[in-house]
């Protein structure tokens, strides 16, 4: 069969990052930035998908995508500095380049949910995996039910895209509910837990579809109370964290009982991890 | 105008609750106000009253030296604040303020506590509406102290 010379052409390897410039960087709390890469062309990808980031001469780590799905010509990450790639990666300027490899991952259930209420939890920097459903939510909101979003934090000053947050609070049709854990007096919305919260919302839980992203312990606890309130365990999906080093199912580091986070996840249906959440040893 | 017993009657605390209790209570209320800043009782004060929240949202802080207040709970609307009124030495835990015009329903733990030592069905009536929410405010308490959206956690 003939073959064009594109055709030809070796495709890029999925361990071959991409040098991509930093177009954009923005700080959002003390230890949280955000910053625009802008890929030699679109790179589409889902709500909930992830990138391997690789700060150059320090490491590579997997960030989920932050930004809008419908402009695949910017990828945004949003990344606490918890470690040493991330915080070189928090040292970045506009104009410097990381390395890039993705989209990789299945991501967050959007065309699925529609018809549905849909609730997403967050808590802490898991509000940025969560960012591209919103985005897709406002952009489709006629394709779907209610929409309720809790979002929880240590403090006011952890509260990360606060613009986002004001715009969403004022949107017609979007419940939103912002908790923190402490906060000073001048701080006027709620202080606690942010699960329970979720009798504040307004959904049908027999027609609800849950996405829930944050801590372990964070995501364990509101999967049972979005249970206890009628939502099926196959309609809560979750974004799970393991140690991803390849991000293609080869290497095994993220390997979680018979899945691999990075091909089978990050986000997977609660009834498909619940038991294995309860192996400490996984 | 409606009496303390219709407005105790909408209230989620007395859900369940049948007319001779729900009447025998409410001789212990009565109809508050509350405007933003407004305390409703003080850290080490005598815990001589509980609120039912109708309208409004009150913080639950504690006085942190050289840092301030810290708010670590925030009550709403169909809740409740205060629970030192029902264990000796009866005296309040933490501060509580008014963080917005807030209409609440104040008991006088006093004579609650009388009327419950009177009448166990009643104390029974009370434990039922206490319990649900001290125990949900301690399993969120274990995991705010958890510090889940701490570094090592992220």
């Amino acid at each position: 069969m003939p073959q064009t010379l594109e055709a030809c052409a070796p495709p890029l390897h999925p361990m071959a990052p991409r040098m991509t410039p930093v177009t954009r960087f923005i700080r959002e709390s003390q230890d949280v930035f955000t910053f625009d890469l802008a890929p030699e062309g679109a790179t589409p990808f889902a709500p909930g998908q992830f990138n391997m980031l690789y700060a150059f001469g320090v490491g590579e780590i997997p960030i989920s995508i932050s930004g809008d799905s419908q402009a695949p010509e910017r990828l945004t990450h949003t990344i606490r500095a918890v470690g040493p790639v991330s915080a070189a990666l928090g040292k970045l300027q506009t104009g410097d380049r990381v390395g890039l490899r993705g989209p990789f991952g299945v991501g967050w259930p959007v065309e699925a949910a529609k018809g549905f209420d849909v609730l997403l939890i967050a808590g802490g920097i898991g509000l940025a995996p969560l960012r591209p459903v919103i985005y897709w939510l406002l952009r489709h909101r006629a394709a779907y039910g209610r929409v309720g979003v809790l979002y929880g934090a240590r403090t006011p000053d952890d509260l990360i895209f606060r613009s986002e947050l004001e715009e969403w609070r004022r949107t017609p049709d979007f419940q939103l509910r912002v908790a923190v854990e402490r906060a000073g007096p001048e701080w006027t919305g709620d202080v606690g837990y942010v699960t329970p919260l979720l009798s504040k919302l307004r959904f049908d839980p027999a027609d609800t579809v849950s996405m829930i992203c944050g801590p372990e312990v964070m995501i364990r606890a509101t999967a049972l109370t979005l249970e206890d309130a009628g939502v099926a365990d196959s309609r809560i999906f979750v974004s799970m964290e393991r140690n991803m080093k390849c991000a293609i199912g080869h290497c095994g580091h993220c390997q979680f009982g018979p899945l691999f986070i990075c091909k089978d996840g990050p986000v997977h249906s609660y009834d498909h991890v619940r038991n294995l959440l309860a192996y400490r040893e996984l | 105008m409606k009496d303390i017993a219709d407005l105790l009657r909408h209230h989620p605390f007395a859900e369940g609750l049948d007319e001779d209790t729900l009447s025998l209570i409410a001789g212990c209320a009565k109809n508050v106000v509350l405007q933003q800043g407004d305390y409703l009782f003080r850290e080490g004060a005598a815990a001589d009253s509980f609120y039912l929240v109708r309208h409004g949202a009150v913080a639950l802080e504690t006085f942190v030296p050289a840092r301030g207040p810290f708010t670590f709970l925030t009550v709403k609307t169909g809740e409740i604040v205060g629970a030192d009124w029902l264990i000796p030495p009866y005296r309040s835990s933490f501060d509580a303020r008014a963080v917005e015009l807030t209409r609440a329903i104040a008991f006088d733990g006093k004579c609650l506590r009388g009327k419950c030592e009177a009448d166990p069905r009643v104390g029974y009536e009370m434990m039922k509406r206490f319990i649900p929410p001290l125990v949900k405010r301690l399993q969120s308490a274990r995991m705010q102290a958890l510090g889940m959206y701490d570094a090592a956690n992220a």
